[in-house]
């Protein structure tokens, strides 16, 4: 969707109780309601009851304010946050299979080198890269990938968390 | 004193999953149970059984068991009277022969007996269960148990296809707001997934239509499970809760400790409501030239009828109200203008398109209600309370949103609210109603808008009035005489074709002191007819009027208006309903002129020793008026076609034209 795309992005962090089905209560929610999502994460925080999710979403202000709202309505969510306008870190993974001839293959390991990425596995034919960082910095190395040929590709979706410091700019 | 005697006797002995959930359930005060049995949940209804069958029994054995070893303290229990010679049912004799062959432990059995359970039975004699005809059935009756008490309905049913038969009531409750503890029988854990006889996913399935739903996997969890389905159910914006549990769950055993109360930290609803908020309000609407209140079910559900009324009657302010929340203002004040939107009256519309401050009340904007959303009340600052903050600017943006219990925070509103000087804007509302009346056509034809305002005189208001869903539904909005909360029980936001009925049943087991009228129409009574035979059974004394006009009408009336008179599929035809009736042990007749109208509900509503059913046969095309087109504004109202004859006016808000 066209207009989708200008609509800001939002990324909300979200604690809720580590019950099966709770996943599906909140996708079901979103599919539900005609809610984007852009990425979903899920997993154990320190404490094993509780899951973190990190969701990212766009809409208009009023959708963000409904999406809070029934994220907050569903008895297993424990907090929401929208962090969208507070300082926070957000970082992604993504594993990149990418072909290679023994030609390219330096030059491979150079852009590797250049986004302090890490190669973690390498074949004849191919090498696969370990890239973390945020949204942006990952789409770079994968877009500079792209024309040895990607065979294959891995992206984890958003994982967020709050600054401490929320004087210090991002 | 109940709850006290048997968690002295019983809560630390170990006992089946059965009974626990059944003491759950006395311990929350449950004392009607709608269900359908199955293989899953059989050993449930064992235990029900033993209530209505063994109760009786037991307390005679033990009082003959005492007096013998009183008798015969030297020679115990071998010397036992065992009532030979008496009648008594088969349950008895059984339960006697057990006694004497000195049997001490049972395993369930379909049909059979748990003599373990039976000093807990006799603590639970008050838990009636109510065999319905069908699942949806279940579900409705519960719905309008819990419509017309307050309190939660709750459904009992077996796996599979007993599960998914209450959908359809699941989804109706979670759209009105209906407080309603659900069980379904699940098949054994070791079998969930595994496409298994009689499995199906109900927790997956009702996941976004009730407030919350439960898998119990372990009988640790059951009692606490309960209490918090109930705790649920019933506190905050209420609505459906589920609990799916599993045969082997139910079979197992463990100690029983029902918890007092229960906190869930995630589910705290907020019922103060915000104090710097509701002087906004107050200070908002101390400026209003032409407040207007719209209140909803959440009135209603709140109990807070009276602090609306004390609003209303302080502010002078006009007060509608949605299909929701008929009842909570008397219909024949001054300031009542009755329901407002897509079929509300042509006043009530006009009201809210030209108020400066709209106080919506337990109320969520719905499209019905609103029309063309942007249009909505477009000259008002709008005030709205509502216990759900995500029911707060989901529709329309509000000026003041308060969150809270409607009840708390409108008395702390009244206190603070000052009386207003709105004698200009009831003047232009009272004209508005002079010359913008509910009206219909009234000859020797018989129309059903004729039937419900003669049951409204007739009735003044007391009874219960239990409506489907369509033009039957509509008319009796519009035409009854509303007096009192929880007295109108309908299908408003999923609109349930074949609520009625069953609904009217919960009705009627849950107030006695007033009687329970049902108006259907000839399609919505052939949905759920089955139920018919739950009536006649348990005698109830509904009054089941339908108002047959051979269309499903409100679709008719759609074709009429938009699809060019295409009556595509809206012909209906029925069974003789008086024969129906009559196969069923219900007494009934025919009624097919408005001169017989007056006798036949005095007939009816004099049969206080069980049900009656009227059939009237209505004209056959006959619109609901006003109408305001789905998606437009109050402009574009389409108002009944009959003039205006003020002669004839037998109500301030209505009259009928004799034609």
């Amino acid at each position: 969707m066209a207009s989708s795309d200008q609509l800001k992005q939002h990324t909300i962090s979200l604690s809720v109780e580590n019950h099966f089905g709770t996943l599906n209560r909140i996708a079901g929610l979103f599919a539900a309601k005609g809610y984007n999502i852009d990425s979903l994460t899920v997993g154990e925080t320190e404490d094993a009851a509780i899951s973190r999710m990190t969701i990212v979403t766009r809409g208009d202000d009023q959708i963000i304010e409904q999406i809070l709202k029934q994220l907050n309505k569903l008895i297993d969510t424990i907090k929401v946050v929208d962090l969208t306008d507070e300082a926070f870190v957000d970082r992604e993974l993504a594993l990149v299979k990418v072909q290679c001839t023994p030609l390219t293959r330096m030059e491979i390991m150079q852009i590797s080198e250049i986004f302090r990425t890490k190669v973690v596995d390498v074949s004849a034919k191919t090498l696969t890269i370990e890239a973390t960082g945020s949204q942006l910095k990952v789409d770079a190395i994968i877009n500079m990938l792209k024309p040895f040929g990607i065979k294959e590709l891995a992206r984890t979706g958003r994982v967020a968390i709050k600054r401490e410091f929320q004087s210090e700019s991002q | 004193m109940l709850r006290k005697s048997y968690k002295e006797q019983k809560q630390k002995k170990e006992i089946t999953g059965f009974e626990i959930f059944i003491r759950c359930l006395a311990a929350e005060g449950v004392d009607v149970i709608f269900g359908y049995p199955g293989a899953s949940i059989v050993g449930i209804h064992d235990v029900l059984y033993d209530i209505e069958h063994k109760n009786k029994v037991k307390k005679e054995i033990e009082g003959t068991i005492n007096n013998n070893r009183r008798n015969n303290a030297m020679t115990p229990t071998k010397v036992y009277d065992n009532h030979q010679g008496k009648t008594m049912t088969g349950a008895e004799i059984f339960v006697r022969s057990l006694v004497e062959e000195g049997v001490e432990t049972l395993f369930g059995y379909p049909g059979g007996v748990v003599i373990g359970i039976h000093d807990v039975l006799h603590d639970l004699t008050h838990i009636k269960h109510i065999l319905t005809r069908h699942e949806q059935g279940a579900t409705h009756a519960a719905e309008g148990y819990a419509k017309a008490t307050g309190k939660p309905g709750v459904v009992l049913v077996t796996s599979g296809p007993g599960a998914t038969n209450t959908v359809t009531g699941i989804a109706d409750a979670y759209m009105d707001s209906v407080p309603l503890v659900v069980f379904t029988g699940q098949v054994i854990t070791d079998l969930i997934g595994n496409d298994a006889f009689q499995e199906v996913d109900i927790v997956g399935i009702t996941r976004p239509i009730t407030k919350h739903n439960f898998l119990i996997k372990d009988i640790k969890d059951l009692a606490n499970t309960v209490k918090a389905a109930f705790y649920i159910a019933t506190t905050g914006r209420p609505g459906p809760v589920l609990v799916d549990l599993p045969k082997d769950v139910l079979a197992a055993k463990a100690v029983f400790d029902y918890p007092k109360t229960i906190s869930i930290r995630t589910y705290n609803p907020v019922v103060e409501g915000n104090s710097k908020q509701i002087k906004k309000a107050a200070e908002l609407l101390s400026t209003s030239k032409r407040p207007l209140l719209y209140t909803g079910g959440g009135v209603i559900s709140s109990n807070a009828s009276a602090e609306v009324r004390a609003l209303a009657d302080k502010l002078h302010a006009p007060i509608t109200t949605t299909l929701h929340g008929l009842g909570a203002y008397p219909e024949q004040s001054k300031l009542a203008l009755g329901m407002l939107g897509m079929h509300g009256t042509w006043y009530s519309n006009m009201a809210v398109d030209q108020c400066d401050v709209l106080v919506a009340i337990g109320a969520r904007f719905d499209d019905r209600v609103t029309g063309k959303v942007e249009e909505f009340a477009k000259n008002a600052k709008k005030i709205h309370i509502d216990i759900d903050p995500s029911a707060i600017s989901k529709n329309v943006p509000v000026d003041v949103p308060i969150v809270g219990d409607v009840k708390r925070v409108l008395k702390q509103l009244n206190e603070l609210v000052k009386p207003l000087d709105t004698k200009e804007w009831l003047k232009t509302i009272d004209t508005w109603k002079t010359e913008h009346p509910l009206r219909y056509k009234h000859d020797d034809s018989l129309r059903a808008q004729y039937i419900i305002h003669k049951l409204g005189e007739i009735t003044d208001g007391d009874a219960v009035v239990v409506s489907d869903v369509g033009q039957s539904q509509m008319w009796t909005a519009q035409f009854f005489k509303w007096k009192h909360p929880r007295t109108q029980i309908t299908s408003g936001g999923l609109g349930t074709m074949g609520f009625s009925l069953p609904a009217s049943m919960g009705a009627a087991f849950g107030r006695k002191d007033l009687p329970v009228i049902c108006i259907t129409g000839d399609g919505g009574m052939q949905m759920n007819i089955q139920e018919l035979a739950t009536i006649s059974h348990n005698k109830l004394p509904i009054k089941i009027f339908i108002m047959n006009n051979g269309y499903l009408g409100m679709v008719r009336q759609w074709q009429e208006f938009f699809w060019k008179k295409r009556y595509a599929s809206t012909p209906i035809s029925s069974p003789d309903f008086v024969k129906v009736a009559e196969a069923y042990g219900i007494p009934a007749k025919r009624v097919t002129s408005s001169a017989e109208v007056e006798e036949a509900i005095h007939d009816a509503l004099a049969h206080k020793e069980g049900p009656m059913l009227v059939e009237f046969i209505v004209v056959k095309e006959e619109n609901v008026y006003p109408m305001i087109p789905a998606g437009q504004t109050v402009a574009e109202i389409i108002e009944s076609p009959e003039p205006l004859k003020q002669s004839h006016a037998s109500h301030k808000t209505m009259i009928h034209a004799k034609g």
